[in-house]
């Protein structure tokens, strides 16, 4: 028990403290998963929503995919990643390896399946009705596509909102593809696992304590501004 | 469908904050911990406990071994522990971590036993009371690989001199990644920086990992750069990569391993009676010399020195 109270002291040491290694660390992980979860937003809110409301063969082996990619260990990604940037892999000319770029790639193939999926599920009940509003008033494709995205906006904003909470709390990937590098790609969960594995248990307990304020924070202005809409 | 400006506005600055920052801390390496100085021989804790002779009580009991990942991951423990689990029929449960989190197990009873290579910080742990005494088992060395390049040149101007192979390193700021993680790896890294008259080195080149020994050397591999292994995890993957050995045989790069068991008085949970068979184990003739034998059929060498008084 002694770790968790001074776990929270520690906590609340670095916040007041503010060093500017943790505070790199912090940002770090900001920069990385938002991102990540942006570019997967861009990808996935439109495949999800057109999955949503097209037919094609096929359609239901796909979803399935999609489904299983939903559940794919972090680390089973940042292996593949991995293997695919090493110097003498077939992307090895650019050299992304250790990089934070690479731990953007990681979670934005983490992340995308979870957008689409809960954007999917989303449309599938409710895109029926809407694309046939659309219909009646006579509207092209995209507009179609776009009042779909208005309407649905709750359920993507929780999709987006998923995506992002996987994306930052994610170790397995970034660690393999990032490496942990001080100063240039260690975040928050890479640290925390570094730190226990150093022994230093209430200064881990600690950072994940400001993880969780940090998610708590985001959270709560993405449902605050969901509310007021 | 309004839309709360303000709290738009709000969301978007908290969200674009972290870009927006600069990044110019790039703040220097923190201070290396200084290992505390040992003051005195430890006193001998007060009063052995009864030992249990009986073999028959210690069957199928748990012995936790917290150790470094250099022993379980070279593949050591593998080849040896089986004769001590047969001997008596105590279960090991090996947790391999950094030397940190392995003594840090010791001093929160976590452990049976310790298997680690940082005698300082052992020490440290004896003279506090949280082991009992300490013991030399066995030592390993480590070793500097690096490119085939070399661009430092240590294979030409110091092939065996480690504090000229390092001043060479930090002279040409020739990439190097370190392992960063407080263990005992990057404790004796540190203090061959410190010898080796470059002090505490920073810098673009140098890269604080802060993760284990076979993926420093894999990032090693990958960024081409120099790093200090053990020669063990290095010859193990080998085969996998393109690091070559530059420098070795420095007295100096020698690394001693120790064993302690944990003081039973820090509950009734440690397992004291197979940790002290462990101990007595592993420092008999029979074990030190399968330990020498440990490697030899696969690298042609053995990757560890007995040396059990």
């Amino acid at each position: 028990m002694d770790n968790f109270v001074s776990g929270f002291q520690d906590a609340f040491q670095l916040i007041i403290d503010l060093d500017p290694e943790f505070f790199e660390i912090v940002r770090l992980s900001m920069v990385v998963s938002l991102t990540a979860t942006f570019l997967a937003a861009i990808v996935a809110i439109p495949f999800g929503t057109w999955l949503g409301i097209k037919e094609f063969p096929g359609k239901r082996f796909l979803v399935r995919i999609i489904y299983t990619l939903m559940s794919m260990p972090p680390v089973v990604i940042g292996l593949v990643l991995f293997l695919l940037f090493l110097r003498n892999g077939p992307l090895g000319e650019f050299r992304l390896n250790f990089t934070a770029t690479a731990m953007i790639i990681a979670q934005f193939v983490l992340v995308t399946p979870i957008i689409t999926g809960v954007v999917f599920n989303g449309t599938k009940d409710r895109g029926p009705d809407i694309q046939d509003l659309a219909r009646t008033m006579g509207s092209s494709p995209t507009q179609t596509v776009w009042l779909l995205i208005k309407e649905l906006r709750i359920n993507i904003l929780s999709a987006v909102v998923t995506g992002y909470g996987r994306a930052m709390s994610e170790v397995g990937a970034v660690m393999v593809v990032g490496g942990n590098i001080k100063g240039h790609t260690r975040i928050m969960t890479t640290t925390i696992a570094m730190l226990r594995n150093m022994g230093e248990y209430s200064l881990a307990i600690a950072t994940g304590i400001v993880l969780l304020l940090i998610s708590f924070l985001i959270n709560s202005l993405l449902y605050h501004w969901q509310q007021e809409r | 469908m309004k839309l709360n400006k303000l709290n738009l506005l709000i969301l978007l600055l908290v969200l674009a904050l972290p870009f927006v920052t600069a990044c110019s801390s790039n703040s220097e390496p923190a201070p290396a911990e200084e290992p505390a100085p040992v003051e005195e021989p430890a006193e001998e804790p007060a009063e052995e406990p009864e030992a249990v002779d009986d073999y028959e009580e210690l069957m199928n009991t748990e012995l936790i071994l917290a150790t470094t990942t250099s022993t379980e991951n070279s593949g050591l423990l593998d080849f040896i522990l089986p004769t001590f689990n047969e001997m008596f029929g105590i279960e090991t449960k090996v947790v391999a971590v950094g030397t940190g989190a392995a003594l840090q197990m010791g001093v929160d009873g976590e452990a049976d036993v310790l298997l680690a290579h940082a005698k300082t910080q052992e020490e440290e742990l004896v003279t506090n009371g949280d082991t009992l005494e300490r013991f030399d088992v066995m030592y390993n060395d480590f070793i500097i690989v690096g490119p085939p390049s070399d661009p430092a040149g240590l294979l030409d101007n110091a092939p065996a001199d480690v504090n000229a192979g390092y001043a060479l390193i930090a002279e040409n700021q020739a990439p190097f990644v370190s392992r960063g993680d407080n263990s005992g790896t990057h404790i004796k890294e540190l203090s061959l920086w410190e010898s080796s008259g470059v002090g505490t080195p920073s810098g673009d080149w140098y890269i604080e990992a802060g993760q284990g020994m076979g993926d420093v050397i894999l990032m090693a591999n990958e960024m081409e750069a120099y790093t200090m292994a053990d020669r063990a995890t290095y010859l193990s993957m080998k085969d996998d990569i393109d690091l070559e050995i530059l420098l070795e045989g420095d007295e100096t790069l020698f690394n001693q391993y120790g064993v302690m068991a944990v003081n039973p008085e820090k509950g009734d949970h440690i397992n004291y009676p197979a940790a002290e068979r462990f101990v007595d184990w592993i420092l008999a003739p029979e074990t030190q010399e399968l330990i020498s034998e440990f490697g030899v059929e696969e690298y042609g060498e053995p990757l560890f020195f007995p040396n059990a008084k």
